[in-house]
């Protein structure tokens, strides 16, 4: 029995490490790397500032919610959030554990490659700011199919891109809920149910009361800690080098039993169409993540959206280097010492695949070398804190698709007053947040890791091409996107489902019928070529509403003229 | 919902005649798709150089332990930090006024 708890908990952080999840990682490596886990003792640091932050959160939560009134409240925090204080929150939404943990855990395993990855999930940025976000800002008003159906049919397209959410947020939100339950298992010694149920409850009271306004701060203060944690780390491995980031590295590669090789690329990336239809996945998907598209609708203006791009850029990549200098942190300061491994009968060990709880724990641990068992505490509730602000941030993305685009404009056809679509939202909070409970129980003991991939791969095969194909060509039509966008949906979950890393690793079968782990190269194509073919055969008379339409759109999207304005309070 | 705004509504066929309207457009354009193609050079460069000459990035600067992957992948992250800069500093300051005057003209 404990065995096979053991290696769950190794699969499923590995999971955390989307490295596996993408596909691109060795992963016999990564599996093998998190073998030897184990429940950490009670640790009470970590459950009292656990309990701080949650009370903190309540709180704001309670705050918030009296501040919120209307939908716009509900929404978009009434388009009264600062660029900055977005900026903090867009890093909050985006940084996961899966970054903070499983990165770090994959420099320490691997060294250069941990980079690799980094990389690819910064450069999405930039360009959701050149191509996306003011105009995103200036059409929409709470959900990113605002924007998709400011001139096409409402109830085809609304549906359309509610399903596209939806799916993003259920895959995501598996991922997330299950790596989160086995976390806390693991740093609190609490029963996988009960933290699961925890993680549920605590995003439900958060969406459902505080909405926006309380989602926003959560991802706030998480970011403002997580990055405060880490810079504290990373210090205090520089300072025991005198800032020499050669000495670190020339003590990793003394230390590592992969020696030099850690400061080059492994075989991270095998042929170059995984790697292309991964970059392609990470940078794109991205700009498809409705959770993330929602936040630019809680700032006043198109310059406001635009700064706090800026700003999340700065936070994310800044926070990315720190997570470089904690992995090699970690080789330096933990490798050697047999207090933080499964250390066999003959007193050896494996360096990095025995490190106790997997090689996903390798910052965990570090906060114990360089800080003691209170930092230790602090990091641990700073790991749970992270998990809470991103589901939070995917309830509530997944509670408006329902609210505004399924409910207030297909099923009731616009004939809905906002208090009503409101309560409707913070039902749908609630229902959202008990099935991520029961998939999150559901899936304890299966194979998450594709289901991040899967996330990306869906957002950058249907959200992001009939987001930017809506807005960027005035030929777009509502057949077109309604089409082009479902095959975008199909083919990348049909792929997945045929590639090695469920076909083979999940389902058992000897070989896959697809042989790339992602999807993105394919689908993508498949998805903007649709579009872009049934728009220009479609003779409809919906059609010619849609492209005469796309003037008045094309001026608002490029000046911001009478776009929704922020709310005062 | 959208369509619907009807207080003030603007006239959509003026500002997309107005010259000022198209200059904007155009450069902005330009300026958007410059820099997402720089960034996807950077970015896909440096998965194509991993994915067809990893050995490359395992030369050693001078005579100790760090490669030359290291600063390189450390200057992706900084570019694209960089490159949302440089986009925000122009757009904040010459595209916002440009637009502006143009809303100006509505009034």
């Amino acid at each position: 029995m404990r065995t096979v708890r053991k290696t769950t908990t190794a699969t499923v952080l590995s999971a955390l490490a989307l490295g596996a999840a993408l596909g691109l990682v060795d992963t016999a490596q990564a599996a093998g790397a998190i073998e030897g886990g184990g429940k950490q003792a009670l640790n009470l640091e970590a459950i009292l500032m656990f309990f701080a932050f949650v009370a903190a959160t309540l709180g704001i939560t309670w705050w918030a919610a009296r501040r919120t009134r209307s939908a716009a409240d509900f929404y978009a925090a009434g388009g009264g959030i600062t660029a900055g204080q977005n900026g903090l929150a867009i890093a909050g939404d985006y940084m996961s554990a899966a970054s903070f943990l499983g990165i770090s855990g994959l420099v320490f395993a691997t060294g250069f490659d941990g980079l690799i990855y980094s990389v690819g999930w910064l450069v999405g940025w930039p360009i959701i700011l050149f191509l996306i976000a003011e105009r995103l800002r200036n059409l929409g008003k709470y959900t990113f199919a605002d924007v998709v159906s400011f001139r096409l049919e409402q109830t085809r397209i609304r549906s359309l891109s509610a399903i596209g959410t939806l799916t993003v947020v259920a895959f995501y939100l598996i991922a997330q809920m299950v790596g989160a339950g086995k976390l806390i298992e693991l740093l609190f010694g609490l029963p996988y149910l009960y933290a699961v149920i925890l993680v549920g409850a605590l995003m439900i009271i958060y969406v459902a009361f505080g909405g926006m306004v309380a989602t926003t701060w959560v991802q706030i203060i998480k970011a403002c800690l997580l990055l405060g944690g880490a810079t504290f780390m990373a210090l205090m491995v520089l300072i025991k080098f005198g800032f020499s980031p050669e000495a670190l590295f020339a003590r990793a590669v003394e230390i590592h039993p992969k020696g030099g090789s850690i400061m080059a690329p492994g075989n991270l990336v095998t042929d170059p169409v995984s790697a292309v239809s991964l970059g392609l996945a990470l940078m794109f998907g991205t700009a498809g993540l409705p959770h993330i598209l929602m936040r630019f609708f809680t700032v006043a203006d198109a310059k406001a959206a635009r700064k706090s791009v800026f700003y999340a850029t700065g936070f994310i990549g800044y926070f990315y280097i720190l997570t470089f200098i904690i992995g090699f942190g970690a080789i330096t300061l933990l490798m050697n010492d047999p207090e933080f491994y499964k250390v066999g009968a003959d007193g050896a060990y494996n360096k990095v695949t025995a490190l106790l709880g997997g090689t996903n724990m390798a910052a965990i641990h570090l906060s114990n070398a360089v800080g003691g068992p209170l930092f230790l505490g602090f990091i641990s509730a700073v790991a749970f804190a992270t998990i809470l602000a991103v589901v939070a941030g995917l309830t509530l993305a997944g509670a408006s698709a329902v609210s505004h685009d399924l409910y207030a404009s297909v099923i009731a056809l616009g004939r809905v007053s906002e208090d009503r679509e409101v309560r409707v939202s913070k039902i749908s909070a609630v229902v959202i947040g008990i099935v991520a409970i029961v998939l999150g129980y559901i899936f304890e003991n299966q194979n998450v890791a594709f289901m991040v991939g899967l996330a990306f791969a869906v957002a950058a095969s249907c959200n992001f091409p009939v987001l930017l194909m809506s807005v960027m060509w005035g030929g777009t039509t509502t057949l077109g996107v309604l089409i082009g966008g479902f095959l975008g949906l199909v083919s990348s979950v049909a792929l997945v489902v045929l590639s090695p890393a469920v076909w083979v690793k999940t389902f058992g079968f000897a070989t896959a019928p697809f042989p790339y782990d992602n999807p993105a190269l394919f689908s993508m194509t498949i998805a903007f070529v649709g579009i872009w073919l049934v728009s220009k055969l479609d003779r409809s008379a919906r059609a010619k509403i849609d492209t005469a339409a796309y003037e008045a759109q094309y001026v608002r999207s490029e000046t911001g003229i009478g776009a929704t304005k922020a709310v005062a309070h | 919902m959208n369509q619907g705004d009807a207080v003030g509504t603007p006239s959509y066929d003026t500002i997309k005649n107005d010259p000022q309207f198209q200059e904007l457009v155009a450069k902005r354009s330009r300026f958007a798709w410059t820099l997402t193609v720089t960034m996807l050079l950077i970015y896909f460069g440096f998965v194509f150089v991993i994915a067809f000459a990893p050995s490359v990035l395992a030369i050693r600067l001078g005579s100790g332990v760090t490669t030359i992957g290291i600063p390189i992948g450390l200057a992706v992250i900084v570019s694209a930090f960089l490159l949302t800069g440089i986009y925000v500093r122009r757009a904040n300051s010459e595209f916002d006024a440009d637009t502006q005057d143009i809303a100006g003209r509505q009034k």
